[in-house]
């Protein structure tokens, strides 16, 4: 088939592209041209993006898609589709699903749910068996299968000595080490400790549970010259020690989560469980250095860590409920609203954030604006005033606390693997 | 007068006239509880639920008692923790309790927040019983009954909260109403019983106990937790005692006379010595008596708003 997209502005930090009024021409899915070609070219289809901008396809590293194992809550489909209608065209899945990607098989079968989706699936496997923390898991296996990368995440990898292994056997196949960082012997509360978790009379998690496994990770990885990335980054100490490590070259990268730069744990007042996450909202300072970080790089992408959980499970008493919150759908709008829009983050740097730095991180591809380069897009409309409405959306689950959230700016499309989402249809091209 | 919440979830941000009125109000039922019949018809046709996540017999039986005194139906639902893992989850069972047309829940469970999650997704008046370590209104509420029964007022009036602060539900909503009414509140105790940032509540944090004895005019004893879990917060209880606890050596120190207030059970030779427990036992009787003029005087007040 043969689009036209016409009436694009051209966003391309790492192409150094930033371009108004421009037509891009696709056959079956490829980039034929660009340029200004409209009255030139016959195409079967033809999308007026009236002015919108068109940037590399956004992509986040941190989702959990429930299959196998809670198929009641998400599917590995439509986790794609929320994905997709929140502006994604690659998403990496953890592994702590039932049973949890830590063999061949369970990628195998992560990735053929996953293979005719406009979305790509990049899995990412447990870092020891079943994220016990005992075992390595079966990495060089899981590396040719096409993991990218490892993790433990929903709980830290146990121990300095099986990190430090796990580092050293993955120098072999350069994947990074991606941690939820949290102490064990200080974990288990409900919410940030803080005045509000006095107030409130909730089990507390104290900031340097965060803190000290930072500290732990990037002492091991500089000494193991790993590559370690910090998942879900939301204290102040935390983003100091990443800024310094970074300063003296050892191999660290971060990722924040919006709720993390959007609510505080003021929010907690009324026990409403859709604000209770691990790691938990903290404070305004911890906000505060969040913003620095993003400015000045420590913070290296934006990383929603979409936890979906059903309404059943949610609705219950505070300290009982799940941690975690879905975010594919919101992710796009809270990050124009709160960064491009309060001006923390110029839109080239969004970009980076959202779609250049997670590939570099996972050793991925980044989609460039080329002839003879599949389309892989994120179409944006940055000035649209939109509410949330949780009942929209294509995730399984419903756990938000950002329904009925006014937001300016949201993805309004989608291109990749010779499709297209627009006007909330896909579209083969 | 009315209270202006249909609930009493707490005492964080209930008005000084709300406080006052349900004091004032217990005034007039503890007058009813000296007479031969005890009963009044107030609530008669009301139905109110004792929903007990948790184990609490005193405070059980006191709201039940309140709430015959008002002539009410009143129902007991106690669920044990075996029950809640079978699979029945908090909003089955409220949703099921409130299809009996139900005016008022008592509710008290182990987990904070719970009062305040019931009173968004059922339509009856939720009263907080104890939940967790966050609030436990009544019992606030009969301690200022007390001190005030004593003091002639609460305005200007010294309270120090002695013992496991930072795990009671009972100070936090006893610092709430103490503040709104105009006493001033310190606490005292080990550094690791004392909740992080309570300062920031204009609360006084005190570490020696001679020091409370001396310059307070109420001491509101909390009762120490002797399972493990709580011990792992200070060496041993043995030194506790030696530089908590209160004694009657430490009292006659001090020579001006102060009110000691105990919520009950007393762990003797802990918190208090035998003595100081002994010398207690009217003053704790009392209470009882109070607590149920508190409770019918919350019950009262609600069950009569709509
Ligand atoms: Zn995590």
């Amino acid at each position: 088939m043969k689009a036209l997209i016409t009436n694009c502005s051209i966003v391309h930090p790492g192409q150094k592209l930033n371009e108004k009024n421009k037509d891009i021409f696709l056959v079956d899915g490829v980039i034929k041209q660009i340029g200004n070609l409209s009255t030139s070219i016959s195409a079967d289809k033809v999308i007026d993006l009236k002015g919108n901008y068109v940037v590399p396809g956004f992509f986040d590293m941190h989702v959990h898609l429930r299959e196998p194992g809670r198929e009641d809550e998400e599917t590995i489909a439509t986790g794609c589709n929320s994905a997709a209608f929140g502006g994604f065209t690659g998403i990496a899945c953890m592994p702590n699903t039932e049973p949890a990607i830590d063999s061949a098989e369970v990628v195998k079968f992560v990735k053929e749910k996953a293979a005719d989706h406009l979305v790509d699936v990049f899995p990412v496997a447990a870092a020891t068996v079943g994220r016990k923390g005992e075992v390595l898991s079966p990495i060089a296996e899981l590396y040719e299968a096409g993991v990218v990368g490892l993790s433990d995440d929903g709980t830290v990898i146990k121990t300095a000595s099986i990190l430090k292994r796990a580092f050293e056997y993955v120098q072999m196949y350069n994947l990074p080490i991606i941690e939820h960082c949290e102490d064990e012997s200080l974990s288990g509360g409900a919410m940030n400790e803080s005045i509000n978790s006095t107030l409130l009379g909730l089990p507390p998690i104290p900031s340097i549970a965060e803190d000290l496994i930072v500290m732990r990770d990037i002492i091991v990885a500089e000494y193991t010259k790993g590559q370690i990335h910090i998942a879900h980054i939301s204290t102040r100490r935390a983003i100091q020690l990443v800024r310094e490590a970074k300063a003296k070259g050892i191999r660290v990268t971060s990722e924040v989560a919006p709720h993390h730069f959007t609510l505080t744990d003021d929010s907690l007042k009324t026990y409403d469980t859709n604000y209770k996450m691990n790691p938990p909202l903290r404070t305004n300072a911890d906000i505060d250095e969040i913003i620095l970080g993003l400015k000045d790089g420590t913070i290296d992408c934006i990383a929603c860590d979409h936890a979906p959980h059903s309404f059943e499970e949610k609705e219950a008493e505070f300290e009982y409920a799940p941690y975690g919150i879905i975010g594919l759908e919101t992710s796009v709008g809270l990050s124009l609203s709160e960064l491009l829009h309060k001006k923390i983050l110029s839109l080239e740097q969004l970009v980076e954030k959202l779609s250049i730095n997670p590939r570099k991180i996972l050793n991925q591809s980044i989609p460039q604006f080329k002839e003879g380069e599949i389309a892989n897009f994120t179409f944006l409309n940055i000035d649209e005033v939109w509410t949330v409405d949780i009942s929209k959306f294509k995730s399984k689950s419903k756990n938000s606390p950002f329904d009925k959230r006014l937001l300016t700016g949201k993805a309004i499309g989608v291109v990749n693997n010779k499709k297209m989402l627009f006007g909330g249809e896909f579209i083969d091209l | 007068m009315s209270l202006s919440s249909r609930h009493l979830l707490g005492l964080q941000g209930v008005p000084k006239e709300d406080i006052q009125l349900i004091l004032d109000t217990a005034s007039t039922f503890r007058e009813i509880l000296e007479r031969p019949i005890k009963r009044v018809p107030t609530l008669q046709g009301k139905t109110i639920v004792n929903l007990f996540y948790e184990n609490s017999t005193r405070t059980r039986i006191s709201f039940e008692l309140a709430e015959k005194r008002l002539s009410a139906d009143s129902v007991n639902f106690s669920i044990g923790q075996s029950s809640v893992s079978k699979g029945e989850t908090l909003k089955d069972t409220i949703k099921n309790i409130e299809a009996m047309k139900v005016d008022i829940v008592v509710v008290r469970h182990s987990a904070a927040g719970v009062p305040n999650f019931l009173s968004r997704i059922c339509s009856s008046n939720i009263i907080n019983a104890g939940d967790g370590i966050h609030e436990h209104p009544t019992q606030a509420l009969l301690d200022m009954y007390s001190i005030r029964e004593k003091f002639g007022k609460l305005a200007g009036l010294k309270v120090c909260i002695v013992g496991d602060v930072a795990h009671s539900r009972v100070a936090l909503s006893n610092i709430f109403g103490l503040k709104t009414i105009g006493a001033q509140v310190s606490v005292c105790g080990p550094s690791t019983m004392i909740p992080k940032f309570i300062e920031e509540l204009g609360v006084n944090v005190i570490h020696n106990i001679d020091e409370a004895i001396q310059e307070n005019d109420v001491l509101n004893v909390l009762r120490i937790q002797l399972e493990r879990k709580a011990r792992e917060y200070f060496p041993s209880i043995r030194e506790y005692a030696n530089y908590f606890g209160i004694t009657s050596e430490r009292l006659e120190k001090n020579g001006k006379d102060i009110l000691i207030l105990h919520p009950g059970p007393i762990n003797r030779g802990v918190e208090l010595s035998s003595e100081v427990a002994d010398g207690l036992n009217q003053v704790i009787l009392q209470q009882v008596t109070n607590g149920v003029a508190v409770r019918m005087a919350v019950l009262y007040l609600l069950g009569t708003l709509n």
